[in-house]
């Protein structure tokens, strides 16, 4: 089996008492001395594992676009397992060059306390440089960059407002999706501001759920009841934590990193994915997805969906639960995604696409601050 | 009137430069000494070579406005409907603000049209950068 080894080592410039640096600080303060004990800079680093900060603040901060990310936090032994996580993942080509960072300022509490959409208090970044003017969640943050969109690319509110239309045609065939009865491109519009261009027709439901799923080898799936759903290929990648902070506001750079990856390891083309799931916490993720992975040339994803090629019947079935806007969203809605993916390549879903065989399914973590992508197939290796 | 003050910044020390700059009218930003890059939020290296070596300047407090919405949602210390806006600096770097001194609606608030900033003291501490639409020279 290949070998794996650890090349940089270092700690903070200060240990003891160090009220001059943040948390944050102390992490990149860590890292850029062990990346000067490797003779690497911030670019070669494609892997980030941390705890106690998110990894989305840490390689957003340090200037990192990784493809493979680890926040598991379970204490003081989180190391270790990042560790363990980072050798399985370079062995399995999944990233080469891992960073892992700690930094805690546990005697002077400068700084303390992000959280995976970099929230944390008044000191945390978004604390100081977002929150101070006037965000009240998700609807008026996620929502942020589209009328850049809609500018640069001309997409019109009519359009924006379609993806909601298509989304409950197909929750009108789903017994469970939350809201069932048929809307117009007219309802939609008329539906009530919530922050300017989004009606609340456009923005995902609120709701309780839960979900669950159990991974084994392929060689044991045979043995069991369910018809086996394969993962031929995954990707990941996070931006920022902080949504004026995205790079291009018109492209989420997470979902162009984790959904190409995706599609390559499972050594498929566009053409090859016959239903598709993308996170649609508000109505313009679909377009930003469908482009970003390139299924869409640039601004072109409206016009897509406008002419129906993701209803029921069309070319690429997308968000065949209802999505978020129509199925449910309880707050992290990635798991019920995967769910649809698994009832389609199964072959139960109540809006049942025919014969479908590969399923992309694409998540959204924070503002725009994470991506992760997994392909499936019911055709076994 | 709003019922709460808004939710304030506690500076760290690797953003006390930015916000003491606020409180005496300068919107301030950092550049990389080896390779010139021109970064926003604060921080003591460069994201885009890692460099330790950077500089503080005054930044021309030009910009223009990249995106926005306009929120319905209440706020213990807003009036709705207002204005969450990202403001691309003349220097490069973007940042989140709100725009000022003009009606908080689509047709006053008209993407790329140029901005300038303005700090409003919030508290004894902190001064936030606003922007307000830039007058024309007549």
């Amino acid at each position: 089996m290949k070998s794996i080894a650890i090349v940089g080592a270092a700690e903070t410039t200060d240990l003891g008492v160090i009220p001059h640096m943040s948390q944050i600080q102390l992490h990149a303060d860590a890292a850029l001395n062990t990346l000067a004990d490797a003779g690497l800079t911030a670019k070669d680093i494609d892997g980030v594992a941390t705890a106690g900060e998110s990894p989305t603040a840490i390689a957003h901060y340090l200037g990192i676009t990784p493809k493979w990310v680890d926040g598991t936090q379970v204490g003081g032994c989180s190391f270790m397992i990042h560790v363990r996580h980072a050798v399985a993942a370079i062995r399995d080509g999944l990233c080469e060059t891992v960073l892992i960072t700690h930094g805690e300022s546990g005697r002077s509490n400068v700084g303390r306390g992000g959280n995976f959409r970099g929230g944390g208090g008044a000191s945390s970044l978004p604390g100081q440089f977002e929150a101070p003017y006037g965000p009240v969640g998700p609807p008026t943050m996620f929502t942020l960059p589209v009328l850049r969109y809609m500018k640069d690319f001309g997409m019109t509110h009519e359009q924006l407002a379609m993806v909601a239309v298509v989304q409950r045609e197909w929750a009108s065939m789903n017994p469970r999706a939350s809201y069932r009865e048929r809307i117009t491109v007219d309802d939609v519009l008329k539906s009530r501001m919530i922050a300017y261009p989004f009606h609340l027709l456009e923005c995902c439901l609120v709701t309780d759920g839960g979900g669950a799923l159990i991974l084994v080898s392929g060689e044991r799936a045979k043995n069991f009841e369910q018809k086996p759903v394969y993962i031929i290929g995954s990707g990941e990648s996070v931006e920022t934590p902080m949504v004026s902070q995205m790079e291009d506001l018109t492209s989420s750079r997470a979902f162009k990193v984790a959904g190409p990856t995706a599609m390559q390891s499972a050594g498929i083309g566009h053409d090859d994915v016959d239903h598709m799931m993308i996170y649609d916490a508000f109505a313009h993720l679909p377009i930003y997805g469908l482009e970003d992975l390139g299924f869409c040339a640039r601004g072109e994803a409206a016009q897509f969906i406008w002419e129906g090629n993701t209803r029921p019947g069309g070319k690429l079935p997308l968000n065949t639960n209802g999505g978020g806007l129509s199925y449910m969203h309880s707050g992290m809605y990635g798991m019920y995604a995967l769910q649809e993916s698994v009832r389609q390549l199964r072959g139960t879903a109540p809006a049942q696409v025919v014969g479908a065989e590969i399923s992309l399914c694409l998540g959204v973590g924070g503002m725009f601050g994470a991506s992760g992508c997994v392909v499936m197939s019911n055709i076994g290796p | 009137m709003p019922k709460e003050s808004r939710p304030l910044p506690r500076p760290t020390p690797e953003t006390q430069h930015f916000w003491e700059g606020t409180k005496v009218g300068e919107l301030r930003l950092q550049r990389c000494v080896d390779c010139e890059h021109v970064y926003f939020p604060p921080r003591p290296f460069c994201p885009s070579c890692s460099s330790r070596s950077v500089s503080i300047f005054k930044a021309s407090g030009r910009g223009r406005l990249l995106s926005y919405v306009i929120n319905q949602r209440p706020h213990p210390a807003w009036n709705a409907p207002y204005s969450i806006a990202i403001v691309e600096l003349d220097e490069g770097p973007r940042m989140m603000s709100n725009i000022v001194g003009c009606d908080q609606t689509p047709e006053a608030l008209q993407l790329d049209m140029p901005l300038e900033v303005t700090f409003e003291q919030m508290s004894d501490d902190i001064a936030l950068p606003l922007f307000k639409p830039t007058r024309r020279a007549s």
